[in-house]
């Protein structure tokens, strides 16, 4: 059985300086309750990892509206003139990873891989620093994983032992991120007990959950 | 659809039209936001045609009612969307296996510059645009063909295709197909190929609209 809390009780051991995976796609997805319980914490000087910097006033984007972000990985900013402000004033500091590399190094991570060996990037200004691999005669780049302290991910359902269940296109980086982090945080809509959920509707298998928040609370 | 006073609808209506008559029967299909998404108004009716969204779907239908609109589904610009009978939902890793893995037919997509390589910049202007590459990149790598999208020259009248591209890459040699208000172009290893130019163009206006050296076979079609 996995530790069922508040939103704010689950992020209370977050300090600044923290590293975090922001499970969404936009405002899809997203746990907005574990992000407002992290705003009411305080922490600052947070990297954030999220596919991309959100909308203005929503989620991941007033975590860095708040200045609450020192470095954001993502691969998309451009909804959110906010992020692009401060990365141009100097305040924020953002690494640009292309959307399915930046899927496939959290999931190495998670996956216990070594890395990536991916084609997306050769020519371009994302190969800059990294090791090139030749493999059968085509050229790629090895894309480290990557992984965080804490990942905050959203669910539908889930069950006292973590298995969720994401609804929809909600699940874009929730499942790989809720792999490679040491500790995983599930804000679940609905949380029923053993046998709630059929082992067939698992996105995301249990083991990878440490909390779980009842969305609201 | 268009209002026939809003010239640059019917340029963008044009390039739409011609690139759906590209898309082949059962193909996947990834349509990028703005002017590319404008292309899933005129899937043809004769074929089945799949459409990909990249945050996590196939069969990407049309937006919702006023008031029917579902959170869980939107597309890749965050908008409310639907999803078909025989759509799936997965996770991003997937999805980007979906492009990168040669699953996807096609990815139309739009671009600041092409150049006679086919490399394609489309992601950001150092010091003004930098928004970043989002899914692009993944895309054009692993899409079996690559269609560029765009108006043929920028807003400041200047050329868009090139010799040789200026801005940051996309990516390298990876572009197939050009298609804009005035032409129709292949790219091919001995460079870009005239295939069509628009009903109201000529040759001469085409190559003066374009800093990219064309290939000009000796019957040019028109669209």
């Amino acid at each position: 059985m996995k530790r069922l809390v508040s939103a704010d009780e689950a992020v209370s051991g977050i300090k600044d300086g923290a590293s975090i995976m922001l499970g969404g796609f936009m405002c899809c997805g997203q746990p907005f309750g574990l992000i407002d319980a992290l705003l009411r914490r305080g922490a600052k000087n947070l990297t954030v990892i999220s596919n991309d910097g959100g909308t203005p006033c929503t989620g991941v984007a007033k975590l860095i509206e708040q200045q609450r972000v020192a470095r954001l990985i993502a691969s998309h900013i451009g909804l959110n003139p906010e992020a692009g402000r401060q990365m141009n004033a100097g305040t924020l500091e953002v690494d640009l990873v292309p959307q399915g590399t930046l899927a496939e190094r959290i999931r190495a991570a998670g996956a216990g891989l070594g890395g990536v060996v991916t084609p997306t990037g050769i020519g371009t200004e994302v190969e800059k620093g990294k090791q090139k691999i030749s493999v059968d005669g085509r050229e790629y780049l090895l894309e480290k994983p990557l992984r965080a302290e804490f990942a905050f991910i959203r669910a539908d359902i889930a069950d006292k032992f973590g298995n969720i269940f994401i609804a929809k296109a909600q699940k874009n980086f929730n499942p790989v991120m809720a792999m490679a982090a040491q500790t995983t945080i599930v804000e679940a809509e609905k949380i029923v007990e053993l046998g709630g959920l059929d082992p067939d509707d698992v996105t995301l298998p249990g083991v990878f959950v440490h909390t779980i928040v009842e969305a609201g609370k | 659809m268009t209002s026939a006073a809003d010239p640059k609808a019917v340029k963008r209506e044009r390039i739409a039209r011609r690139i759906a008559r590209e898309l082949p029967e059962n193909g996947l299909v990834n349509l990028g936001i703005g002017l590319p998404t404008l292309v899933a108004d005129y899937l043809p009716q004769d074929k089945t045609i799949f459409l990909h969204s990249e945050n996590g779907f196939t069969g990407l239908g049309p937006a919702p009612l006023p008031g029917k609109e579902d959170c869980r589904i939107v597309n890749a610009g965050g908008k409310p969307v639907t999803i078909l009978p025989g759509g799936a939902f997965f996770d991003s890793a997937m999805s980007f296996a979906i492009c990168r893995g040669g699953h996807l037919d096609v990815t139309v997509l739009g671009a600041l510059e092409v150049d006679e390589e086919g490399n394609l910049a489309n992601y950001m202007i150092p010091g003004k645009m930098v928004h970043g590459m989002g899914g692009a990149m993944d895309l054009v790598v692993g899409a079996k063909k690559v269609i560029v999208a765009m108006e043929h020259v920028n807003k400041n009248g200047a050329p868009k295709i090139l010799k040789c591209c200026t801005l940051p890459l996309t990516a390298r040699r990876e572009v197939d197909i050009i298609v804009t208000e005035m032409a129709f172009i292949r790219v091919t290893p001995k460079g870009l190929y005239l295939e069509e130019i628009a009903e109201d163009t000529t040759v001469e206006a085409v190559m003066r609209a374009t800093q990219a050296k064309l290939i000009i076979p000796s019957s040019v079609g028109r669209f």
